[in-house]
């Protein structure tokens, strides 16, 4: 079958979903006829019609808190936040709201909803418009995290994203809208917080999210070429629930880890991983660990400057030499 | 309806009121005595819109109220003792002693959660007014919230977004007249800071005494066969005053002489009183429904007093509708 785009795969995921569930309805800025400012909602409205696509006003409070009293009253709402910078403006509802309503009701009701976000930089779209920012989800406990690096990824996170009786924030990348890969099978359904080893290796761990997967796929190919270096490389799919025993099963074998992560340095996500991995793995480390992150600025604009502060190949190879020679 | 039944109804919502006023002292005795920690926010004084509002809505309606929504949780079937309980940190407090006394929820029988970020549960239930349309039930859903709530912005896009999709729900705002301890009038540019709002959103408002039970009552319920029929949100303002301070840690005194003293003349209890005297219920009627609800609310402290301390287990569970709190692997 041919190749898909990550873009036509969010649609697909969300409409398999509508198909099976009457209660799966979307909301969001732009998402109905217009299909999205990123088209991933192309489609949902011409199939599924007025009652289950809506347009909002640029109200992101009654978009995340209108979507979280519809899944406490029997609905599985599936609301965009159209750039995941914008979930500041309604951080009430993920912060203090959905993540611990259920906690602090001793489990009277639950929230079954998805906030789906276009996340992440490389489009030069400057400093409000590009950051990764699944680190802000991480800090909340009660919310689970999901962030695709592929096309059948996005399919089936998303089945497990709306399938799921918790409240799940989704980060489809920008920068990775217009890639493609194989399409996802029918009925194909990815659980959360399994990692997946997108390429095996002995010599060094590299544990990846959304756009830093292909980032490291690439280091790792011009590791093998250029040093003979064999890198494995893990795709964690998820943030939340985190399979940090792949990643320490995976340092059983390589026994060196860098972290890629496009969240800034400073409360990033490999923060955690490596956290555990000090804690739980310090015996299976032969190195120090590294964390190749979004470094600790606003996103710039030009190109060449955004490049100088996110994660790039040419830095993961850096890194991994560094282990290498230690 | 006759005049008896008519007084049968009201002597009902009197007793209710009866037993949400004596839960506030309690708590307040409590508080003074150790046994409350944390913090309360009271509702004496407002006891009439949470009762008078419930009793013109249906079994299946939902309720989203505020950190002061010990009255809402009792007018929706919450115990004094599960409240009490829960204020005083028992395992059969109503949240399990999770939330304490700005999260009192009954969800069972409608009432969705005592929220204490102001104003954030406007959308919410927005929300649940969404959800009753798409699956085609005449509920209706009710934010109760105070008159500070009026200047925040999740509180102006509820409205926008309930009026521009015309859904079942009603904005009931408890003007008590300050926004914690500063005046509502010197920091809001509206009159009527909920109801004088509504027009730019389209809305029909009014603004009701929200000491008498019975206007409390019929106002809500045209607000819900409005919104049953399809023709969208109400906004409601009605006008109360709490009898304590802003919390526990307030003793109000910013208010100026007299005023409590004149809002007391007007105390929700003796409003329903004189109602129930001209309808032709006899004084010993009124005072027994008043011992019945003391003598619950009395039972209540020594049951809650009695049980035993919250469950230390459930420290981590409720976090994931599994039950548990597990984040990794």
């Amino acid at each position: 079958m041919a190749d898909v785009t990550y873009r036509d795969s969010v649609a697909e995921g969300i409409a398999r979903e509508m198909r099976r569930d009457p209660a799966v309805v979307c909301l969001g800025e732009d998402i109905g006829a217009a299909g999205g400012v990123f088209k991933t909602t192309v489609g949902l409205f011409e199939e599924f019609g007025p009652e289950r696509v809506w347009d909002t006003p640029i109200s992101e409070q009654a978009i995340v808190g209108a979507a979280m009293g519809a899944a406490m009253t029997g609905m599985r709402p599936v609301a965009e936040i159209m750039f995941s910078d914008f979930l500041a403006c309604c951080w009430d509802y993920l912060a203090n709201e959905i993540p611990k309503v259920r906690y602090m009701t001793g489990g009277q009701v639950t929230v079954p909803l998805v906030v789906r976000t276009a996340n992440g930089g490389g489009l030069g779209f400057g400093a409000q418009h590009s950051q990764a920012v699944e680190n802000w989800a991480l800090t909340v406990p009660g919310l689970k995290i999901a962030a695709p690096s592929t096309p059948a990824d996005v399919v089936g996170l998303m089945a497990s994203a709306v399938r799921s009786d918790d409240p799940v924030v989704f980060f489809e990348h920008k920068g990775l809208l217009a890639s493609k890969g194989a399409p996802a099978p029918d009925d194909h359904v990815v659980p959360f917080g399994e990692a997946a080893v997108v390429r095996e290796g002995g010599d060094v761990t590299l544990v990846a999210l959304a756009s830093t997967v292909p980032l490291a796929l690439t280091a790792a190919e011009r590791l093998a070429a250029d040093d003979g270096v064999a890198a494995e490389v893990l795709d964690l799919r998820t943030l939340i629930p985190l399979d940090v025993a792949a990643v320490l099963r995976s340092l059983e074998r390589t026994s060196r880890l860098v972290v890629v992560e496009e969240n800034p340095y400073q409360g990033g996500w490999g923060g955690t991983v490596v956290s555990v991995v000090a804690d739980e793995g310090f015996e299976l480390l032969d190195a120090p660990v590294r964390r190749v992150a979004g470094a600790n600025v606003p996103l710039p604009f030009a190109d060449a400057l955004e490049d100088q502060v996110i994660p790039t190949v040419d830095k993961v190879v850096d890194a991994v030499r560094s282990l290498t020679t230690y | 309806m006759t005049d008896a039944t008519a007084a049968t109804g009201l002597l009902a919502l009197h007793e209710t009121m009866a037993v949400i006023r004596r839960t506030e002292k309690a708590a307040h005795d409590l508080f003074m005595s150790g046994l409350v920690k944390g913090t309360t926010h009271l509702a004496a004084g407002h006891e009439a819109v949470a009762v008078g509002a419930r009793a013109a809505l249906r079994d299946g309606d939902y309720a989203f109220a505020t950190y002061r929504g010990h009255h809402h949780a009792i007018a929706w079937g919450a115990t004094p003792e599960e409240c009490l309980a829960e204020l005083m940190q028992r395992s059969t407090g109503l949240n399990k002693a999770k939330g304490g006394s700005m999260h009192l929820t009954k969800a069972g029988s409608g009432m969705l959660g005592s929220y204490a970020i102001v104003g954030a549960h406007l959308p919410m239930a927005v929300g649940a007014a969404w959800s009753a349309r798409l699956r085609g039930t005449d509920q209706v859903a009710v934010a109760f919230f105070g008159d500070g709530a009026t200047n925040i912005g999740a509180f102006h896009e509820a409205l926008n977004l309930a009026a521009v999709w015309r859904l079942p729900v009603l904005f009931v705002c408890e003007n008590n007249f300050y926004m914690e301890y500063t005046p509502i009038g010197s920091v809001t540019a509206a009159e009527h800071p909920a109801a004088g709002r509504a027009p730019s959103y389209g809305l029909p408002a009014e603004v009701v005494d929200g000491n008498d039970v019975v206007t409390v009552r019929d106002a809500v319920a045209r607000a819900a066969q409005r919104a049953r029929a399809g023709d969208g949100p109400t906004v409601l303002e009605a006008h109360t005053y709490r009898h304590y301070g802003h919390s526990r840690t307030d003793p109000a005194k910013y208010r100026p002489d007299g005023e409590l003293e004149r809002w007391l003349e007007r105390d929700p209890l003796t409003v329903s009183a004189q109602r129930l005297r001209e309808a032709g219920t006899s004084d010993d009627d009124i005072k027994a429904a008043e011992d019945r609800a003391a003598g619950v609310v009395d039972e209540a402290v020594a049951a809650a007093r009695a049980a035993p301390e919250a469950d230390l287990s459930e420290a981590f569970t409720d976090v994931w509708a599994d039950g548990g709190a597990a984040w990794r692997t």
